[in-house]
């Protein structure tokens, strides 16, 4: 139990430090990530039916950017 | 390894509540916490579309449709109907049975609320056709920190399905819990890198009921057998990805490649690959054009065989959990309308995909030829959206 | 057994490693943000402007100034167009000024942007981010109001409906000073 709250403190510390390390970029510097190319799912009704082509006929399923129609069915 | 199916499900349902109860937890601490508000409500959009696939004897096409529209300034709502009508002669169908046509139903209906920055949704989705219903209800919380540059996604569902047998009065259930947890994290002004994972963890009736193994001292003298299958898997899946921008000659951002590479693995012993290059580009300030690549390759479960010489406790021949690899190549083209050219929307696009996947099979024998199986498909979505 | 035993202590220890990952980010991000502080002298600056001049702020001394920070890729700026478009054209006359700093890469997209709504006060392009960088901008939209001797004296980050009304009493509230 207390290794585990250790381990968590030392993980927060971490995790805070190197957070102060990633580059900072400006909210007035987010144009290019707002763009639909940059977007992980730029259209989730594509994503979305695709993702389930694959699942139906593969054993893999999950951690995909689309949430919907989880049925993979049999 | 699988010590009692009904311990296993107990042992997974009472893991998700504690970290039900963590994520609780941190949910409070999130809505508690001040900074820089950069969270907003998912756009208000509508698409249509139509879908086909045709390969391996079946075939599958229908429309689908998502509507969303924000109600105030918190709350979006959001609906999703889909439907699959299937023909299908597949090989599994031919060897055993006869080819049949099926229609599928899909009915989904979504809420999303803004507080401070945190996004939380909830959704519900009904799934059905004459030998299955799947209903299924999912609770996801996305909350951005250090004003949106780290996105971290919670997500819960639970999935109840009813299996049944066209004209037999045959019906079993399945219960399922999906529990994710995402990061996306902004690297630099042009590039974005996620991170996410999944356990997927299922008990009840997991085969189909259509489905014989096979049985004998050879493939071809083998004859159907019936399959038995677990009563629980759980499964985890973490993926990787990232999208980098790249100016050309006209645009800042003109063009963007990604990357996403999946690892899964269960408790039935499935271990899978997967592996996505996309590039996208403006050809023009309307026109946007992507090629994608995926290749998937994956690992029989423990208890598949091509056909088994004697009776085991466990016996697959599904060759969705076979040993197979696919490669997938595709392209979609969408247009750009602009406000002048619509009546009721701010922004709209036309856009067609065509994607060619071939799988190869290395341990599943077409029983026609006595080849291991491999066939091609075409998969086309034509599909139209606007935003208002 | 020995699969079963795995499988929990590898969940644990995922678990640990999420909820500390996200504590650490929690706190990280609780860290408070520089602001361009309420009652300092807004600092000035020249930029290229929709009038087809350049304009500086210190120029408008004398009035009451919002300036108001704003992209065409930003959904809530696009959302406050209407109402900012409309402080503008009531107060105006009276000593108020509404200047639009726009961020875009391409002013050409804010211009077409501008005139799409219909809008009246100065796009001023800082596509360099310069001014942006000075005053420090830590959120899409930005909306600041200075009073007539230039001193910050409101700063409001982001945009939900409604927020044009206080906008709107500060305004008249610096206009009586």
């Amino acid at each position: 139990m207390r290794k585990s709250i250790m381990l968590a403190v030392l993980g927060c510390v971490l995790v805070s430090g190197c957070a102060r390390l990633l580059p900072d970029v400006k909210p007035y510097e987010r144009e290019q990530l707002a763009d639909p190319i940059m977007s992980f799912s730029r259209d989730p009704i594509s994503d979305q039916y695709l993702d389930h082509v694959y699942d139906v006929r593969e054993g893999a399923r999950g951690a995909t950017v689309s949430q919907g129609g989880g049925c993979g069915c049999n | 390894m699988v010590v009692t199916e009904q311990a296993v499900g107990r042992l997974i349902r009472r893991r998700y509540i504690r970290t039900i109860h963590q994520a609780g937890v941190l949910f409070i601490l999130f809505a508690g916490v001040p900074a820089a508000r950069a969270v907003t409500l998912p756009e208000d959009r509508a698409d249509l579309m139509y879908h086909y696939y045709d390969g391996g004897g079946v075939t599958v096409s229908g429309p689908a449709m998502l509507v969303r529209k924000s109600v105030g300034d918190n709350v979006s709502v959001s609906g999703r109907y889909y439907v699959d009508t299937i023909s299908s002669a597949s090989v599994d169908v031919v060897t055993t049975a006869s080819p049949y046509r099926d229609k599928r139903e899909e009915l989904s209906v979504g809420v999303d609320l803004l507080h401070g920055n945190s996004l939380a949704s909830v959704s519900m989705i009904s799934s059905k056709e004459r030998d299955y219903q799947a209903d299924t209800l999912g609770l996801n919380v996305t909350h951005d920190l250090f004003g949106g540059l780290t996105t971290l996604d919670f997500g819960f569902s639970n999935g109840k399905d009813t299996v049944g047998k066209v004209n037999e009065t045959f019906q079993m259930d399945i219960n399922r819990y999906n529990f994710r947890l995402g990061l996306t994290q902004v690297l630099s002004r042009s590039l974005l890198v996620g991170i996410s994972f999944e356990d997927i963890a299922e008990d009840g009736y997991l085969n189909n009921p259509y489905r014989y193994a096979r049985f004998g001292n050879s493939i071809m003298s083998s004859v159907p057998y019936p399959e038995t299958y677990p009563g629980a898997r759980d499964s985890q899946a973490v993926a990787l990805r990232a999208v980098q921008g790249f100016s050309t000659a006209s645009r800042p951002l003109g063009m963007s490649a990604r990357m996403d590479y999946r690892y899964y693995r269960d408790t039935w012993d499935v271990r899978a690959n997967t592996l996505r290059f996309t590039l996208q580009r403006y050809f023009s300030d309307r026109w946007i054009g992507e090629a994608r690549y995926r290749y998937y390759q994956q690992s029989a479960a423990s208890f598949y065989s091509d056909y088994f010489t004697e009776v085991m406790t466990y016996m697959a021949r599904d060759k969705e959990l076979s040993t197979f690899h696919s490669h997938s190549l595709g392209v979609r083209f969408s247009w750009m309308l602009s406000k002048q050219q619509l009546p009721f929307f701010n922004k709209a696009s036309l856009n067609f995909a065509h994607d060619y996947v071939y799988f190869d099979y290395q341990d599943f024998t077409d029983i026609r030829t006595g080849q291991p199986y491999s066939f091609g498909a075409n998969i086309l979505q034509l599909y139209i959206s606007g935003w208002y | 057994m020995t699969e079963k035993n795995t499988v929990r202590s590898c969940w644990a220890m995922l678990r640990l490693v999420v909820c500390s990952v996200v504590i650490g980010l929690v706190v990280s991000g609780a860290a408070t943000a520089k602001v361009p502080a309420i009652g300092t002298v807004a600092p000035d600056f020249t930029l290229r402007s929709s009038l087809g001049k350049n304009l500086k702020l210190s120029e408008y001394r004398g009035q009451v100034v919002m300036v108001n920070f704003w992209a065409t890729w930003c959904a809530p700026c696009r959302q406050e167009m209407p109402e900012l478009n409309r402080l503008y054209e009531q107060y105006q006359r009276v000593g108020f000024v509404l200047l639009g700093v726009n961020v875009d890469d391409n002013p050409k997209a804010a211009q077409e942007l501008s005139a799409q709504l219909g809008v009246r006060f100065p796009v001023l392009f800082d596509s360099a981010k310069q001014v942006s960088g000075r005053y420090d901008i830590d959120a899409m939209p930005s909306t600041l109001l200075l009073d007539r001797s230039g001193t910050v004296r409101y700063l409001h980050r982001g945009y939900r409906r409604g927020v044009e009304k206080e906008y709107e009493e500060k305004i008249r509230e610096l206009l009586r000073q």
